[in-house]
């Protein structure tokens, strides 16, 4: 177990360092840059001392240095003017449009990004691990229809409707708060229960939207793995001996369809991310996606490739999570046997 | 053994009693088929494999609709200039925010010409809004196969021809105008155009790359293998929206619609391809495995007919029905881009630009009809899940 899941953990590893090379490449695809823009409007409009600054800055960032090496003091494994500093030694780089470090910049929408999609998340597996599982045992029922209806809409519905539709009925028919992620007074304030409570309540809308579109999928896998499972002799025979019909589907045949519901996760999560990010700019909460989307259009790219950076980690430290959750289930895995 | 003079094939006998080393032999022709006639059975299964696909995928009642609806939208992609009673981005600024319009077929209980009530405009200066009533005491016909709205074909000729033709000084919003009184329905009509080809020119780019890498990944295995394998995976974890955000917003603002459109698609079918890799993979190295592929080479097939005969049919169908499920993410993508501002950019159309001009809530509470785009959007993607479902049920008929 322990050497599973160190590999596994190298792993993630190698494939962040690759991630990581991409984003930086990415960032810097876009002609320019935040401060040669900045550079050439305070030259056109005579201002020495700020091109004065904005050099420094240059100089301080080694925007003029090759690509490759901009990318390694960047990460922190090559010393720039400063030393050592960059992600390896937890130094997030510096917001040009905000003039303040990408730490300060982001804060704590780092922590209401986790907790949105976590809640995303555990929405999906608490929606459709019943849904689904009746929607297999009364295969070709109403309730069987009524679930792929409703999983289809999810699946064909632009998340960032969804959100505009719900967001309207909500607010209008139930009072459900509108954007954002708590009440404006709470904002900024030390954590408290009342601000706790506040996150609850606006947190309905966005993880609904965001865990439509999963939830769709996950009910439609579950219950295809399901279906096998219960054509199997072995239900038949439990059957024939005459055990109860929610012993009868719980006792084996669901935790046997329950192992690729864990191994999805890793299909799951990244899109999972991606929907967020457009559904917080929608709903305006308080996430990385509004701040993703002002940082590519100023060309902000170290506060870009930050959060780029971060979303990506997220999702490979819940493909992580998932790996160890089914070496946990399935011994097969645990053991590195030849079960996959 | 054998009597001189008698044929076994003519005739065979009955092993006497007396000689035990007389073998029997049947006298009945030999018959290659006779091991696989399971009695009639299944017949059907003797049939060829496209009829068998053909007759699966008609029974699929849903994707055999989807099909048709999907094709027809196909069609209409190249006459769309013809097929929208006004220009895509032509302004009437006497019907801002138009309430659609609802065509009659009935006057005083008897079948007339369709026709349309005008609608007059009054400012609620209340509300700070255009109220539109209509005028009940006349009736416009509409023109029907009519010179109107001026445009260029493809680009390129100029035409006026239309199939339908707001009434000689009146309007025909079918759907409504938006902001700028632009018709919806014709703002729908070329937005499809470009939200339609988009998962197709994306499909090819992710067809391309990954049949290429899985292909070279599943023959050659070894390093190459493994380095596509860890490829795969590196994209696989890479949320595909900030990312697509991001290289959309490399595209340098200064470019014509027309290679924005094309960068985007590109852009698309960038982040597709790792899914249809693997598949391609793991099913070229199985195949290569079967039996009828050994048995292919043991008489001496060249390597090119096997892949031709023996591989791509195969793997074919996979691919087929893996594109069809993927177009509809690319036609999401491209909204999803558009929506945010960030994929193509007015005066270009798509439904995603449409949509654009419905992202605040008094749109959607005060001139519902503008997020009318959504409807094509929900349509087609679902279309083309149910196309991709009856396809994965049809390609394999032996099930």
């Amino acid at each position: 177990m322990i050497r599973y899941l160190a590999s596994r953990v190298v792993t993630m590893g190698f494939t962040l360092a690759l991630v990581s090379a991409l984003v930086f490449f990415i960032i810097n695809l876009p002609p320019g840059d935040f401060l040669s823009n900045q550079i050439a409007e305070l030259q056109a409009q005579g201002e020495s001392a700020s091109v004065a600054k904005a050099e420094f800055l240059r100089a301080q960032y080694s925007l003029d240095a090759p690509l490759w090496k901009q990318y390694l003091i960047w990460l922190g494994a090559v010393p720039g003017p400063d030393g050592y500093s960059g992600l390896l030694q937890g130094d997030w780089g510096w917001s040009f449009e905000f003039d303040q470090p990408v730490s300060d910049v982001l804060g704590e929408t780092l922590w209401l990004t986790v907790l949105v999609n976590l809640a995303a998340m555990l929405f999906i597996y608490a929606v459709s691990l019943p849904l689904g599982t009746l929607a297999a045992v009364r295969a070709g029922g109403v309730t069987d229809y009524v679930v792929a209806f409703v999983g289809y809409i999810g699946l064909a519905t632009p998340n960032f409707l969804l959100a505009l539709i719900l967001l309207y009925y909500g607010e209008r028919y139930l009072d459900l708060p509108i954007g954002g992620l708590m009440d404006e007074r709470f904002e900024g304030e030390p954590f408290s229960f009342d601000k706790f409570k506040s996150i609850l309540v606006h947190l309905i809308v966005p993880t609904i939207v965001i865990g439509t579109a999963g939830t769709a999928a996950m009910i439609r896998r579950l219950r295809a793995n399901l279906l096998d499972e219960l054509g199997k002799p072995y239900v038949t025979t439990a059957k024939a001996k005459g055990v109860p019909p929610v012993k009868r589907v719980m006792k084996y045949p669901l935790r046997a369809a329950l192992n690729p519901f864990v191994a999805d996760i890793g299909n799951l999560l990244p899109s999972l991310v991606s929907g967020s990010v457009l559904v917080s700019v929608v709903l305006s909460l308080p996430t990385l996606g509004p701040a993703l989307l002002a940082a590519l259009r100023s060309q902000d790219h170290y506060l870009a490739g930050f959060i780029l950076l971060f979303v990506s980690a997220l999702t490979l430290a819940g493909m992580l999570v998932s790996d160890i959750l089914l070496a946990i289930l399935d011994p097969r895995i645990r053991f590195g046997g030849r079960g996959r | 053994m054998k009597e001189p003079g008698t044929d076994p094939l003519q005739g065979g006998r009955a092993p006497s009693p007396i000689d035990p080393d007389t073998r029997y032999v049947d006298g009945v022709a030999y018959d290659p088929d006779a091991d696989t006639d399971i009695g009639g059975a299944r017949p059907d299964l003797d049939m060829p494999t496209g009829k068998l696909i053909r007759r699966r995928f008609l029974r699929h009642r849903l994707a055999v609709v989807s099909a048709l609806f999907l094709a027809f939208l196909y069609l209409c992609i190249p006459f769309v200039e013809v097929i929208a009673p006004y220009g895509a981005n032509q302004r009437d600024a006497e019907h801002l925010f138009a309430p659609p319009q609802a065509v009659h077929l009935f006057h005083d209980g008897s079948l007339v010409a369709p026709y349309v009530y005008p609608t007059v405009a009054t400012a609620d200066l209340e509300k700070f809004q255009w109220t539109y009533e209509e005028d009940r005491s006349q009736r416009q016909n509409l023109r029907f196969f009519c010179l109107g709205d001026p445009y260029q074909f493809w680009g390129l000729i100029d035409g006026r021809f239309h199939i339908v033709c707001p009434p000689e000084g009146g309007t025909l919003f079918l759907l409504g105008a938006d902001k700028l009184g632009r018709d919806i329905f014709s703002r729908l009509v070329y937005g499809m155009r470009v939200s339609l080809t988009v998962g197709l020119i994306g499909i090819a780019i992710s067809l391309l790359i990954g049949i290429t890498l899985g292909g070279a990944a599943g023959y050659f295995g070894g390093w190459v293998d493994a380095t596509v394998q860890r490829m795969i995976e590196v994209i696989r974890s890479l949320p595909e929206l900030p990312i697509w955000l991001a290289l959309s917003a490399a595209v340098p603002p200064q470019w014509s619609p027309v290679s924005v459109f094309l960068m985007i698609s590109i852009i698309l079918g960038l982040l597709d391809w790792p899914g249809l890799a693997r598949a391609v993979r793991s099913k070229l190295l199985s195949l290569r495995e079967e039996e009828f592929v050994r048995a292919a080479e043991l008489i001496g097939a060249s390597p090119q007919r096997i892949i031709r005969t023996h591989l791509i049919p195969n793997f074919m169908s996979h691919i087929v029905v893996s594109a069809s499920l993927s177009i509809p993410a690319m036609i999401l993508g491209e909204t999803a881009l558009s929506f945010l501002g960030l994929g193509l950019r007015p005066p270009a159309v798509s439904w995603g630009v449409m949509l654009n001009d419905a992202q605040d809530l008094t749109i959607i509470e005060f001139y519902p009809w503008v997020a009318s785009a959504m409807i094509p959007v929900i349509l087609v993607v679902l279309a083309f899940n149910f196309l991709g479902d009856g396809l994965r049920d049809a390609m394999d008929p032996y099930s």
